[in-house]
C-alpha cells in the first residue's frame, strides 16, 4: 500500500506543471521507476483511477519506464544485472562493485493539451 | 494543442522538502537524530533500551516511536525514563517526513542530546522515506538469515551504520556471516557495522562509544 503516497506526488507534480503551462487536459505521463526503488507500477496504476479521477489528468495514460539494476565494477569494468544470490562481477568475480542504476523514481515528461 | 513538457522531479521531493525542514528543526536544537529501521522482530526496542543502559547518562536520549497501532513501545520508553513520543501510522508501513515533523513538538528538543525514531518495522520502503534525520541505521538480526542484503537491497544501500544483533544465536541459526558481509559491502562500500547481542551485552559497548562520538562531531 505504500505506493498510495507516490501516486499522489506523481499527480501533485504533473498538475503544477500542467497548470504552469495553461494545459486544458493531461494527456500522458512518463515515469522513471527503478528496479530498487521499492516501489511497483501496478500498485500506483491501481490507485491512479481513484486519486486522479475529477482532476485534469484522470484520463492520462501512465507510462512507465523500468530502469533495471545495474552494478559496475570497480577492478575490470564491467557493467552487469547481478544475479539473485550474489552481486560480484560475473566477469572477474570481483566484490569490488558499485551500485550505478536502478534508484530513480522521477517524473521526466508530461503530454497537454491545451486550449 | 498537444505538446510535451520536460519535468524531471523526483516524486519524494515533496517529503524532501519537509525532511529538510525537520533537519533545520533538529540542528536549531543541537540534537542528533537517528533513523533507526528493521523487520518486525529484530529486536529494536529491546537495541534502544539497552543504548540507553551502555549510554551511562553521557548522553540526553528521547525516543519517538512509529508503530502501526500501538503505544507499547513508546511505553517501555518511557517507563526506562526517557521522553517518548508515540506516532501511529495508522497502517501505513513506514514514517514519512510529515508523520515525524508531527511529533517533534511533542518532545522536549533543546533538553536532549540524542533522539533515536523507531521507524516501523519493514524492509521494503523505510529508507525511501527520507525523514531529515542525521544518520539512517539498519538492524539485522542473525535469525532473519545471511540472505537479507541481497533479498532487500534497498534498505542495505540507504543507511549510514549497521547493527547484527542477537549475535549470541550464531551457534544454534546456521547463519554465514561471510556471506551476509560480502552483500552489505558491494551495496554499501565501507559501511561500518557493530555486531552486537543486546542481552548478553557483547558489542553494546563500542557501539554506544561510536555513538557519543558520533553525537559529539556534529
Amino acid at each position: 500500500m505504500h505506493e498510495l503516497p507516490i501516486t499522489q506526488n506523481i499527480l501533485e507534480i504533473a498538475l503544477r506543471h500542467a497548470e504552469q503551462a495553461g494545459a486544458s487536459e493531461i494527456k500522458r505521463i512518463d515515469i522513471l521507476i527503478g528496479q530498487y526503488s521499492s516501489f511497483v507500477d501496478d500498485s500506483i496504476q491501481f490507485y491512479w483511477k481513484i486519486i486522479a479521477a475529477g482532476t485534469i489528468a484522470e484520463n492520462a495514460v501512465l507510462h512507465f519506464q523500468r530502469v533495471p539494476v545495474e552494478f559496475t565494477c570497480q577492478d575490470c569494468g564491467a557493467v552487469y544485472e547481478p544475479q539473485e544470490d550474489t552481486f560480484a562481477c560475473p566477469r572477474c568475480l570481483s566484490p569490488r562493485v558499485r551500485v550505478t542504476r536502478g534508484e530513480e523514481l522521477r517524473v521526466e515528461s508530461i503530454e497537454i493539451e491545451t486550449p | 494543442m498537444s505538446q510535451k513538457i520536460t519535468v524531471v522531479e523526483n516524486i519524494l521531493s515533496a517529503n524532501d522538502q519537509i525532511a529538510q525542514k525537520n533537519r533545520a528543526a533538529f540542528d536549531a536544537a543541537g540534537v542528533f537524530v537517528v533513523n533507526m529501521m528493521a523487520s518486525p522482530g529484530a529486536g529494536k526496542t529491546t537495541f534502544i533500551l539497552k543504548t540507553l543502559e551502555a549510554l551511562q547518562g553521557r548522553l540526553r536520549m528521547g525516543v519517538i516511536e512509529g508503530d502501526l497501532a500501538t503505544s507499547i513501545d513508546a511505553e517501555k520508553a518511557l517507563a526506562a525514563g526517557i521522553p517518548a513520543v508515540q506516532i501511529n501510522t495508522g497502517g501505513d508501513c513506514h514514517l514519512d517526513a510529515v508523520m515525524l515533523a508531527g511529533a517533534i513538538p511533542a518532545l522536549p528538543l533543546d533538553q536532549l542530546d540524542l533522539v533515536i525514531v523507531e521507524n516501523v518495522g519493514n524492509l521494503i520502503c523505510p529508507a525511501s522515506f527520507n525523514l531529515g534525520t542525521h544518520m539512517n541505521l539498519l538492524i539485522a538480526s542473525i535469525p532473519e538469515g545471511d540472505d537479507k542484503p541481497y533479498k532487500y537491497p534497498t534498505m542495505y544501500r540507504g543507511v549510514q551504520a549497521l547493527i547484527i544483533s542477537k549475535i549470541d544465536l550464531l551457534p544454534y541459526v546456521p547463519f554465514d556471516m561471510d556471506y551476509f558481509r560480502q552483500g552489505v559491502e558491494m551495496l554499501n562500500p565501507g559501511l561500518v557495522t557493530f555486531p552486537v547481542s543486546a542481552r548478553t551485552g557483547e558489542g553494546m559497548q563500542a557501539w554506544a562509544d561510536w555513538l557519543v562520538e558520533r553525537v559529539k562531531a556534529k
